[in-house]
């Protein structure tokens, strides 16, 4: 019965020539370009005029501290364009300098700069007064040089990288030869161990996702942005992923040491931002939490191959792909970079950890042959425990 | 680790160093600052860059930036100063002179800082509203017309009848409405005006105040004739004076209780640009009037002099001598008297001693000079 009129239209397109159809769409467009001209020239929206103020919004994408002073990248976000008229900083007026100068159009960007003699590891408040007088607050909660990219600090970072990305995932890996003995029950567990693991990195991404969202300009629609940012990258790598069937072995080994990378990057963003920001000094105890937290990563890595023989070169290929990501995390947070792109690193993480989620949830389901129950047998719900309560124990370490 | 904390460690010393210098030519400048001016003299340099260059090295760079459209705003700060409205005078048949004065109430968008507009109500169209003087025992007749959208009042400081004191049912118009406010002229003082329609911490904060100055009558003070006539504008003693009107006032300009910028007579920061000049042998009068809103008080601080002080200038003695700096709260008000001339030509700064008023635009310089330009 539906089959039918959809049968239908074809035999009747070929009598129309393939051009007049698409001329039709000149109405349409017509028609708007009338309204936009119509809008403008005549006014019809006088009426809602009230004598109200422009909307107006300002935020604030980067802070770089030197000891030139401060600099601000600002974006606009008002219905007319902005112009930026004082800047106070504690409450004094200070001479200040715009980049580009010139009223900020809607959704663009400028640089302020402001020779003021900041105090290290102090807070200070930078206040922008527009011209019509409405002011946008913007705290600097802990005062200190941001970071540039000199061959020492980006060495040093490296090495902060190394500690929190690479190592741990390296340790995790070394448990291989240990593990491959198991059997079908400890395999579960593991196998569970590692979904649990991820579920945790998957709350923990979207959550920061949401937050760097929040702090972005509002036209960029953070919150949509990151859902659909994760969804995109959630379905293009489940479509790369599957080109093939499901992948196993060292395909999804690859796959979750991918999505626990891209975690990984965006864990680094967050520490550089956090240094940059003056929000965390860098203990050591730190570090270790970061190290700890993360070891489990690499035996969940290592739990789809423990059936193979995977050469010692895709070992090394795997703990950098999951590990790497954080050094260069980290170079990119240190430098101040604006919060939304931020969270589009974290959705696309957020994204990569649900396929492998999905991909090993299904591996672990293949051989019991029962679906989603598998998940509930109780290896395999010890393992999602374990794999959760061990992430959110060590979380505590290191939540700044 | 190590080296993260060393790289940390380089650039704080850095940095150190770097605001101990600032630090440092701050303080040197203000020194150098006469000498620079002075040299300046000399030359064939245009005042307005040694003013520039002066209160650069004054105040650094924390200051508001770009100057002010004085033209559109249709009041100059610097004129203001010593701009009197003294009415339109006429004798009365008891040979009493009668001072009739002409103010309208108009709304108005103002430039309170360079590139900050603020909708102003505006008495005349300024902020503060025109500084009206006149002498102990004047009939005073003043029309206030109201041509702004919400109710208006003149309401004096001063002694009159409760039919003219401009509150609610006794002299508050509506739009369009007119009124006529009589009284005699006392006590002498320095005084002021407000509207005082409802509510009044908008009506005040939006503009609309002004001065009210009753200079004593020599005749009437025999035992200080001198001091009376030096005070009467126009007299020859008075002359010898250099007289300023100043209101210290702010303004609010996002509507949350706080004001985004503090001033002498409206504009911040205009007198740290255009320094106030004043000839060094000739003494100064200042009268000044707080009528800051939200904020409890404000004060007015003298660098490198002292003055005596009249508090609300009702007597002929000082009620405070040899001060530097004086407290105000909300319309209270006074006469600052102080004379140069034993200082050596320069800029001498002046502001409220509130530092946080002072950085938000409160500021302000008299550049003190052989001869006025």
């Amino acid at each position: 019965m539906m089959h039918e009129p959809v049968n239908v239209t074809p035999a009747r397109a070929p009598a129309s020539s393939g051009l007049s159809p698409l001329l039709w769409l000149l109405v349409p467009v017509a028609i708007l370009a009338m309204a936009i001209v119509w809008l403008f020239q005549a006014n019809p929206l006088q009426g809602f005029n009230n004598g109200a103020p422009p909307v107006e919004n300002l935020t604030i994408e980067r802070t770089i501290l030197d000891h030139n002073g401060l600099r601000l990248l600002v974006r606009a976000g008002g219905s007319d364009p902005m112009v930026i008229a004082q800047v106070q900083v504690d409450d004094a007026y200070w001479e200040f300098q715009k980049d580009p100068q010139g009223p900020i159009a809607r959704g663009d960007t400028t640089w302020i700069s402001l020779p003021f003699p900041w105090v290290l590891g102090e807070t200070h408040k930078v206040n922008f007064v527009t011209n019509t007088g409405a002011t946008f607050e913007h705290e600097i909660a802990v005062a200190v040089p941001t970071p540039i990219a000199t061959s020492g600090s980006l060495w040093s970072q490296a090495i902060l990288g190394a500690f929190v990305g690479i190592l741990p995932v390296a340790i995790g890996l070394m448990c291989y030869p240990a593990l491959r003995g198991a059997g079908p029950g400890t395999m579960t567990f593991l196998l569970a161990m590692t979904v649990g693991l991820l579920a945790f990195l998957l709350v923990d991404t979207v959550v920061e996702a949401l937050e760097f969202a929040e702090k972005s300009a509002p036209i960029f629609q953070g919150s949509v942005m990151v859902v659909l940012v994760a969804i995109t990258s959630f379905l293009v790598l489940m479509g790369i992923g599957r080109r093939h069937g499901t992948p196993t072995g060292l395909a999804l080994a690859t796959y979750i040491a991918l999505g626990i990378g891209l975690h990984n990057f965006g864990e680094g963003l967050a520490i550089g931002a956090a240094f940059t920001a003056g929000a965390a000094g860098l203990g050591t105890f730190l570090v270790l939490g970061f190290t700890l937290h993360n070891i489990t990563e690499g035996i969940g890595i290592a739990a789809p191959m423990l059936k193979k023989s995977p050469t010692l070169a895709s070992f090394a290929g795997l703990a950098l792909l999951a590990g790497s990501p954080a050094v260069a995390g980290i170079w990119v947070g240190s430098l101040a970079y604006a919060p939304q792109w931020t969270a589009i690193a974290l959705a696309i993480g957020a994204g990569a950890i649900a396929q492998v989620i999905v991909e090993i949830s299904a591996l672990i389901a293949r051989p019991q042959n029962q679906g989603i129950t598998a998940l509930l047998s109780p290896s395999a719900f010890g393992g999602l425990a374990a794999g959760t309560a061990f992430m959110y124990t060590t979380a505590m370490l290191v939540k700044l | 680790m190590l080296k993260w904390a060393q790289t940390n460690l380089s650039r704080r010393r850095l940095l150190g160093g770097s605001i101990a210098t600032i630090g440092a030519s701050a303080i040197c400048s203000s020194g150098a600052t006469a000498q620079e001016v002075h040299g300046n003299h000399g030359g064939s340099t245009p005042n307005a860059d040694a003013a520039t260059s002066a209160h650069r090295s004054a105040h650094g760079a924390m200051i508001t930036v770009g100057s002010v459209d004085n033209a559109r705003n249709g009041f100059d700060p610097t004129t203001m100063l010593t701009d009197w409205y003294t009415g339109v005078v006429s004798e009365l048949p008891d040979g009493r002179k009668q001072r009739s004065f002409e103010i309208t109430v108009e709304e108005k968008e103002i430039e309170i800082a360079p590139g900050v507009m603020f909708p102003a109500w505006t008495y005349n169209g300024r902020v503060p509203g025109p500084a009206l003087r006149a002498t102990e025992g004047d009939r005073l007749k003043i029309t206030l017309k109201n041509n702004g959208s919400h109710p208006h009042s003149l309401h004096f400081h001063g002694i009159h009848s409760a039919r003219m004191d401009g509150v609610p049912g006794a002299g508050v118009i509506d739009p369009g409405e007119e009124f006529v406010y009589e009284f005699d002229a006392k006590p002498f003082g320095c005084h002021l005006y407000h509207c005082h329609a409802l509510p009044l911490t908008r009506h005040l904060h939006k503009g609309m105040y002004g001065l009210f100055v009753v200079d004593p009558d020599p005749a009437r003070h025999p035992e200080y004739a001198d001091i009376a006539k030096s005070r009467l504008l126009g007299s020859p003693e008075n002359a010898q004076w250099q007289e300023l009107a100043m209101v210290m006032n702010a303004f609010d300009t996002n509507f949350d209780g706080e004001n985004e910028f503090y001033a002498c007579n409206t504009i911040a920061h205009c007198y740290a640009k255009e320094p106030i000049e004043i000839v060094r042998d000739r003494p100064v009068r200042i009268y000044l009037v707080n009528i800051t809103e939200f904020d409890p008080i404000n004060s007015f601080h003298l660098h490198a002099n002292f003055f005596d002080y009249y508090d609300q200038g009702t007597t002929l003695t000082p009620t405070l001598k040899t001060v530097d700096l004086v407290m105000q709260c909300q319309a209270q008000r006074g006469i600052l008297e102080f004379t140069f001339k034993e200082h050596e030509p320069g800029l001498y700064m002046f502001h409220a001693h509130q530092s946080e008023f002072t950085e938000l635009g409160w500021m302000g310089m008299f550049d003190v000079r052989e001869t006025v330009s």
